[in-house]
């Protein structure tokens, strides 16, 4: 009988946070806007982007629920409501996320939902999304598949897709090395690092003709040992290793291949390498090609939003703000820039009329310029930058930056990037 | 009496179900989906289970499921939901009748351990295959139902009702059978397979047949639940989805097929509700909550039911 | 021929990581029959408790050769806290379950140590990497490898002589045999099974933290460090017959070498070669390479 007691309440317990949750859900509060919030705050992916995001997103609300933003952000609020976010781990997977998602928007009464750093969690989002007609903005996600595939009414997604990260890597390496013959990889073993290198090896062989493949290495993605794939890379005698690695894989690589000296021999191509680089700066070799999927962190420009932003993030975790804080604090303001380009017509706009002024609408980041101009107007396009690291009296820095212009490495409306690659880039503007 | 009893139950909670579907709100209904789905799962497991098996690779059939269901629409243009579940039917049928003959010839941790290097191949093949979008998986077509196809949100209703449906209809059946010769069969292997064989009966031809059929409903499952979230990736083969089955058996209990439904619903519930009011330790919650059913609940919530029972 | 080397020696250093990883998996599934998931989780306390420690150690300028004996020290102290932690507060309460049961409240343990860890070290990845930095390079028929790695190999070569000694040679291993092979009879002959058991289950999680803590330096130590392990350790585990130490250093060395191959020859089937093998040799050898077949019920 002692056992029957105590576990009654914890049944009991969870039946009745179902009910609360359950009555909470009822009346709903008119006058906040709910902002779910979606990204890892556990795994992998939460030290170098869910965390970073989620900071970033914090900040953001803060300063807009302040007014403390600077123009053309300085009004208190997202369509004159103070925003109130949910936060939600990314972590479990797709079908989890489905239901989290539901959660979000029928049980919690979202307003909208930014998130989602996995791609497969975009792709299983989206449909959904427009199922339940609610303002989805996807904030990280790479693949360019989410849009390609299919149109969506609800969903947005407010960062350039990844096909220009392997893009520009490509052409920057075309300059760089006008002799280049024969190219090494290492990319993690999922759809983010074998999109990478088929991107990066089509591109390549479309820039400069009969450049060969030494090896392609794709170990598990969280392996964190690569012995035998660095002597896989040694005894392939490439001019450059291409890698689109991120987070501890990334650092751990980096160490490794150094202690093997097989920067000595190979230059290192990083296309996700910004947000390590201050933490690594004594580790990668000089003259490494980084890039930061677009132009975040140290390609960032300079103007007042940027330095609000870097000041704010600085000054509150301590550290500088990498590119997921980018991505998530510009897919904040585009719903900012959206709700108040609504109000104009509609004082208390509803989210059908936020959506439709989120649709091919251009609004200004931390980032610079943010064009919503794919898939018609829901997928936006940003320019590229590409640098070699530089440490410079003990401080990483990135030196030769090359910019390149959203037409030049984003494939035009109407074809996917694979076939735009394929093709040979028609149509870009550089 | 008591059997009676059971079909009883399980036939009136199922009609009530179907006909709530419409009216519960929408994401307690896709919950309760989801849950239905796994319990398919987790009611093959129960097949296993009660012949002493545990397999900790149903998720290779719910990921077979999942993967018809989703290629039947994308490359067939299938879009009939009972299709859709018959290909995973067949598939998880036909693969499992293979493997089955190899691994009915292991028992305890061995069993448990091969099966999971097959379900850990699928999701090593499923995530190299860029057709089949690699890790990210690829959406699902809205299904039809026999013709009929529903709009917008009322798709959802309907896939749940086939789950009810699907989920209780197996129930019923299932409770029949661990009560008929082949079932209790299943238990004399459980105990004793040596006693078996003198009784004429082939231990290992048991254990194949339960393999076989408990890969045809985690398949049910996995295609119900991709129905459901319109999604499929390889996720659904590793090694944790496989472990939240066996957990949600543990939870229920293996006496009762009405008490494995009642855990894979508890066990969703659980999880959302872990993931709302903690979402930094929402995993050490489910520990916790893991934890103190195992040490208080040894035979699951369904022996808290029949000690409640037998008090009263 | 340089290839053949690679393999060779790729191979026998995946294989050391391997098995200084599996080894504490395997000796508290012999003694104690309890397939321990939350090994993964010691694995990655280790290397927390490692990274941490060597951080701190040349924030202070102090000299190299210290930071190695700090990485065994900090193993020695997270393993056995968290291992004595996790076997007197709960495992003792479980003991008599059935193993399919002992596994989930292992998986209880993963789950509330992974989210535990994040807590206590936080989502941001530890780098301590002048240990493995400061060892430099040796060359092997022509091919730069890091020293650290190679001592690794050694470092392991020393872990299964001693638990074989410990096991085979010692008065306190044969009591460990005795448990092993018969747990009544050892506690009507009146041995301590209790102790033997917080004794087992202490060295099995140094083992793990212990293999955490030699891994830390050359790679960034980041949440969900454990998870990634486990599985791998099952596989190596599972191919040398669970509970048997023998097992583990053949069965890792199969594993480590089949791998080291696949990456040389053939990348594409990296991601399940591990399995493969396992697959392989179960169905040859369903026991896995070196355990007893159990005895039928009658």
């Amino acid at each position: 009988m002692r056992h029957q007691h105590c576990c009654m309440p914890s049944v009991k317990h969870i039946l009745c946070a179902a009910t609360l949750s359950l009555a909470a859900a009822l009346p709903a509060a008119a006058q906040e806007f709910k902002l779910g919030v979606v990204t890892f705050l556990s795994g992998q992916a939460a030290g170098p982007f869910g965390i970073p995001a989620k900071n970033a997103a914090e900040i953001t609300v803060d300063a807009i629920n302040a007014g403390a933003l600077p123009a053309p952000y300085n009004k208190k609020g997202i369509a004159g409501m103070p925003v109130k976010m949910i936060l939600v781990d990314e972590n479990g997977g797709p079908s989890k996320q489905v239901t989290e998602y539901r959660n979000l928007v029928e049980r919690d009464k979202a307003d909208a939902v930014i998130g989602y750093v996995s791609s497969g969690d975009c792709l299983a989002i989206a449909p959904v999304a427009d199922e339940l007609k609610k303002l989805t903005i996807l904030f990280d996600c790479g693949a360019p598949r989410v849009f390609e595939e299919k149109d969506y009414k609800y969903v947005f997604r407010t960062r350039p897709h990844g096909a220009m990260d392997n893009v520009a890597a490509a052409r920057y390496v075309a300059d760089i090395l006008p002799n280049v013959k024969k190219v090494n990889g290492i990319n993690q073993n999922y759809a983010w690092g074998q999109d990478s290198w088929e991107d990066f090896t089509k591109s390549m062989a479309k820039l400069k003709p009969g450049v060969e493949v030494g090896t392609s290495q794709m170990p598990k993605l969280g392996a964190g040992t690569y012995s035998s794939e660095i002597s896989a890379l040694l005894l392939n005698d490439a001019q450059l290793v291409h890698s689109s690695f991120w987070g501890a894989d990334l650092e751990s690589f980096i160490q490794q291949a150094k202690a093997r000296g097989l920067y000595d021999k190979q230059l290192l191509v990083l296309t996700a390498g910004e947000p390590s680089m201050f933490r690594l700066a004594n580790e990668i070799p000089d003259g490494a090609v980084i890039g930061a999927r677009g132009p975040f962190g140290v390609f960032a420009p300079d103007n007042a939003l940027n330095r609000w932003f870097r000041d704010a993030y600085q000054k509150k975790f301590d550290s500088p703000p990498s590119y997921a804080s980018y991505v998530m604090s510009q897919a904040i303001l585009g719903l900012k820039a959206a709700a108040e380009k609504a109000m104009a017509k509609n004082p208390k706009p509803s989210g059908e009329d936020i959506v439709t002024a989120l649709e091919k609408l251009e609004f200004e980041a931390p980032s610079g310029t943010v064009k919503m101009s794919l898939a018609k107007g829901h997928q936006a396009v940003q320019e590229n930058a590409i640098g070699r690291f530089k440490l410079q009296g003990g401080k990483a820095t990135i030196v030769d930056v090359k910019r390149y212009p959203p037409e030049c490495v984003n494939p035009p409306e109407g074809t996917t990037a694979a076939k735009w690659i394929e093709a040979g880039f028609p149509g870009a503007k550089c | 009496m008591l059997r009676d009893r059971s079909t009883l139950a399980l036939a009136i909670v199922m009609v009530a179900l179907v006909v709530a579907g419409p009216f519960l709100p929408a994401w307690l209904r896709f919950v309760g989906t989801v849950a239905l789905a796994n319990a398919l799962a987790v009611l093959g497991l129960l097949l296993l289970i009660r012949t002493g098996l545990v397999s900790f690779g149903q998720g290779l059939y719910y990921c077979i499921g999942g993967y018809a269901a989703g290629v039947g629409g994308k490359d067939l243009g299938l879009t009939d939901a009972f299709a859709l579940l018959a290909l995973g039917i067949v598939a998880s049928g036909i693969i499992s009748a293979i493997l089955g003959l190899l691994l009915c010839r292991y028992r305890e941790i061995f069993f448990a351990m091969f099966s999971m290097a097959f379900s850990m191949i699928l999701y090593g093949l499923l995530s190299k295959s860029q057709k089949l979008g690699s890790t990210d998986g690829f959406n699902v077509v809205t299904p039809t139902f026999l013709g009929y196809a529903p709009d917008g949100a009322n798709v959802k209703v309907w896939v749940f009702g086939l789950a009810v449906v699907l989920a209780f209809g197996v129930g019923i059946v299932l409770h029949q059978h661990l009560r008929s010769g082949m079932g209790y069969a299943s238990e004399a292997v459980r105990d004793n397979e040596i006693r078996v064989e003198y009784l004429g009966v082939s231990a290992q031809y048991v254990v194949w047949w339960k393999y076989v059929l408990a890969a045809v409903l985690a398949a049910l499952g996995g295609g119900i639940q991709a129905l459901a979230s319109g999604h499929v990736g390889p996720e659904m083969a590793y090694w944790t989805t496989s472990g939240e089955f066996v957990f949600i058996a543990l939870l229920g209990g293996t006496a009762h097929v009405g008490a494995i439904i009642s855990a894979a619903v508890i066990f969703e519930f659980i999880k959302t509700w872990v993931t709302q009011i903690s979402p930094y330790t929402w995993q050490m919650f489910l520990g916790i909550v893991l934890l103190v059913i195992i040490m208080f609940l040894p035979k699951g919530l369904w022996s808290l039911l029949a000690r409640m029972r037998r008090a009263s | 021929m340089q290839t053949l080397i690679a393999i060779v020696v790729d191979g026998v250093i995946y294989a050391s990581w391997l098995f200084i990883v599996a080894a504490g998996l395997t000796l508290v599934y012999g003694v104690m029959r309890i397939l321990n998931l939350a090994h993964g989780s010691l694995y990655a306390i280790g290397a927390y408790a490692g990274a941490s420690a060597v951080v701190w150690y040349f924030a202070r300028n102090y000299p190299v050769a210290g930071s190695y004996a700090l990485l065994v020290i900090a193993a020695i102290v997270s393993g056995a806290l968290v291992g004595l932690l996790v076997e007197r507060g709960l495992l003792r309460l479980m003991y008599g379950r059935d193993e399919v049961v002992m596994v989930l409240v292992t998986y209880g343990v993963l789950l509330i140590l992974e989210d535990a860890i994040k807590l206590v070290f936080g989502v941001e990845a530890y780098t301590a990497f002048q240990p493995y930095e400061k060892m430099g390079r040796t060359s092997i028929g022509g091919m730069t490898f890091a020293t650290y790695d190679l001592a690794l190999v050694a470092v392991s070569i020393v872990v299964a002589l001693a638990l074989w000694w410990g096991v085979n040679r010692t008065k306190q291993g044969k009591l460990l045999l005795a448990v092993i092979a018969d747990r009544e009879m050892a506690t009507a002959l009146g041995i301590n099974v209790t102790r033997v058991f917080i004794v087992t289950f202490v060295i099995g999680s140094v083992l793990g933290a212990l293999a955490g803590a030699l891994t830390a330096p050359a790679i960034a130590v980041a949440p969900g460090l454990g998870v990634e392990v486990i599985v791998l350790a099952f596989a190596v585990v599972v191919t040398g017959g669970l509970g048997s130490i023998e097992g583990a250093l053949v069965g890792a060395l199969i594993i480590g070498i089949a791998r080291a191959a696949a990456v040389h020859l053939w990348p594409q089937v990296e991601l399940f070669v591990i399995y493969g093998v396992m697959a392989l040799v179960l169905a040859v050898r369903p026991q896995g390479l070196f355990a007893r077949a159990g005895a039928r019920k009658i």
